[in-house]
């Protein structure tokens, strides 16, 4: 018999078969439960969906990205060296730019440490080029350093993504923590109903003794059962999402005035809100699974 | 006539035991013949409650074999029972009225689990509780009846699917004699449609008041007097 089956058992979701079980709609801690759980999980699911885009946006952005040093104290060697990379460089499959860093620019940098009169001295400064290739390229990265060694065996070749590994491990570390905070806020919602429709079947012996005397059938039971903690499932779950997505929003809110580029890149598409919106309905499917479940269990240990 | 042939229930050496406790039911040998109506008597203790139980299937025996409708309802799967117990009317003792129901509901019940349509319920309920004299009490809940009323409840809940089988428990026991007349009226008239009729009684002034019944009689969980003709039991004891 399916989940949500009616066949001849409809009158179980009219409002005869709700009279059945009495309590009030919403009675109890459940639905209250439920909301915590759905909470946390909201929270708990946006964190590891945006660290997720940021670690994609990262990783996109960064990994097609390398910066060549040419350190070499001759002036005219080094310049000669940085357009021959230049140009090289220019001509590699994938490439979207090639940019030296001008003196200028230079002087800018190392201001802080060298001091302003960087331009007047002789100090042999590096010339750097950045690279970039368009997302997707293949072996780009690869094809540049040997392009870059051809020319300048000194040359110092640093890929952006190799910088940022650790991260990466981190916001991995975190994406799997989320999802296993997911997992054990679904579990402890389960063992939750689980509890709750066993106390109901304690609550309803009486009622549910003369249901088997009239031939009811262990599914109509539970369907009558599945009905009411799917009703609190649902409750408790919308008022959870309510709850996280104000909070979602509103951390959302400050990481943006925060005006970070790291932290910039951990937000949450529209997608990803389509399926934090999916959750309560996950948990109420859930919910009602877990109650058919216990239920039924419980009802095959009698005749 | 049923499916189940001449006999509706038949026990073949039956025990029941509760626990580890002595037989409560011992050597239970007997028949009922389909579309009869038999009386169940017996002292307190006697074991009547516990037959009846075996007979709407809320228990299986220790021993024995007890065929019903035809099969074997020793052996039947858990799953089959519904079907089964859809067949039996049971008026239980202590009535067993859902207690947030209304007569009404209480009475719809059966229609209800069988899958019987809302709108051919109405009907056959009103009908119900015009025979057991209930209809100007259709919305009350059990807790505002008296016993009587809550019995005839319980008889209009086990009557209205037309079982092929009644079983009832003291089913008289808290009406005046009126009413007992007049459910036992309502018995006849359902046995005369074919239903086989099983009522276990202390009152033996009701045996013969329905003609052709037949009488069981227990004593210490053994059969003192199997199916017989009720003058001819009431005569010897």
């Amino acid at each position: 018999m399916p989940l949500f089956g009616r066949g001849s058992g409809s009158w179980l979701t009219s409002a005869a078969g709700r009279r059945l079980l009495p309590e009030g709609w919403l009675s109890g801690p459940m639905p209250w439960v439920i909301a915590i759980m759905m909470f946390l999980t909201v929270l708990a699911a946006a964190a590891g969906l945006a660290l997720g885009f940021a670690a994609h946006g990262l990783s996109t952005h960064l990994s097609g990205q390398i910066t060549v040093q040419i350190v070499d104290a001759d002036r005219e060697r080094r310049d000669e060296a940085a357009a021959r990379i230049v140009d090289a460089a220019g001509k590699l499959p994938g490439i979207a730019s090639v940019r030296r860093i001008s003196d200028a620019e230079m002087t800018e940098l190392l201001r802080p440490w060298l001091g302003a009169g960087l331009a007047d001295n002789d100090l042999p400064v590096p010339a750097m080029i950045d690279l970039a290739f368009a997302p997707g390229t293949p072996g780009g990265v690869e094809a540049a350093a040997a392009a870059v060694r051809a020319i300048s065996p000194r040359a110092r070749i640093d890929a952006h993504a190799q910088w940022l590994a650790p991260l990466a491990g981190l916001i991995g570390s975190l994406r799997w923590l989320a999802a296993v905070l997911v997992l054990l806020m679904a579990a402890a919602a389960a063992f939750t109903v689980v509890l709750a429709a066993r106390a109901a079947l304690n609550t309803h012996q009486a009622t549910i003794e003369v249901m088997h005397h009239l031939g009811s059938t262990d599914e109509q039971i539970a369907r009558l059962f599945q009905r009411r903690i799917a009703t609190d499932a649902l409750f408790g779950g919308l008022i959870g999402l309510l709850l996280a997505s104000l909070v979602v929003f509103a951390v959302g809110e400050r990481i943006a005035k925060v005006g970070s580029d790291l932290l910039g890149s951990v937000e949450l598409p529209l997608g990803a809100w389509g399926v934090l919106a999916l959750l309560p309905i996950a948990g109420t499917m859930l919910a009602m699974l877990a109650a058919r479940m216990t239920i039924l269990v419980a009802l095959r240990r009698r005749l | 006539m049923s499916a189940a042939g001449a006999h509706i229930v038949q026990f073949e050496n039956v025990g029941l035991r509760y626990g580890a406790s002595a037989e409560t039911l011992s050597d239970l040998s007997f028949q009922l013949a389909t579309g009869s109506f038999y009386f169940l008597t017996g002292p307190s203790g006697a074991g009547k409650s516990s037959l009846l139980r075996l007979v709407y299937l809320a228990q299986r025996p220790s021993r024995g074999l007890i065929r019903m409708f035809g099969e074997d309802v020793v052996t039947l799967p858990r799953a089959r029972i519904p079907d089964f117990r859809r067949r039996i009317g049971t008026v239980f003792q202590d009535f067993r009225l859902i207690p947030h129901l209304s007569a009404y509901e209480n009475i719809a019940l059966p229609l209800r689990v069988n899958g019987v349509a809302e709108a051919d319920i109405d009907a056959p309920v009103r009908e119900m509780l015009e025979w057991v004299g209930l209809s100007a009490r259709a919305a009350a809940r059990p807790a505002t009846l008296s016993g009587g009323e809550q019995q005839r409840v319980a008889i209009a809940r086990a009557v209205i699917g037309r079982p092929e089988l009644l079983v009832a428990d003291e089913p008289t026991g808290n009406v005046d004699p009126d009413m007992a007349e007049r459910l036992l009226y309502l018995f006849e008239a359902l046995n005369k449609l074919g239903t086989t009729i099983l009522v276990a009684t202390h009152d033996l002034h009701l045996i013969p008041r329905v003609a052709n019944a037949q009488v069981i009689r227990l004593d210490k969980g053994r059969l003192a007097a199997p199916p017989a003709d009720a003058i001819r039991t009431q005569g010897t004891g």
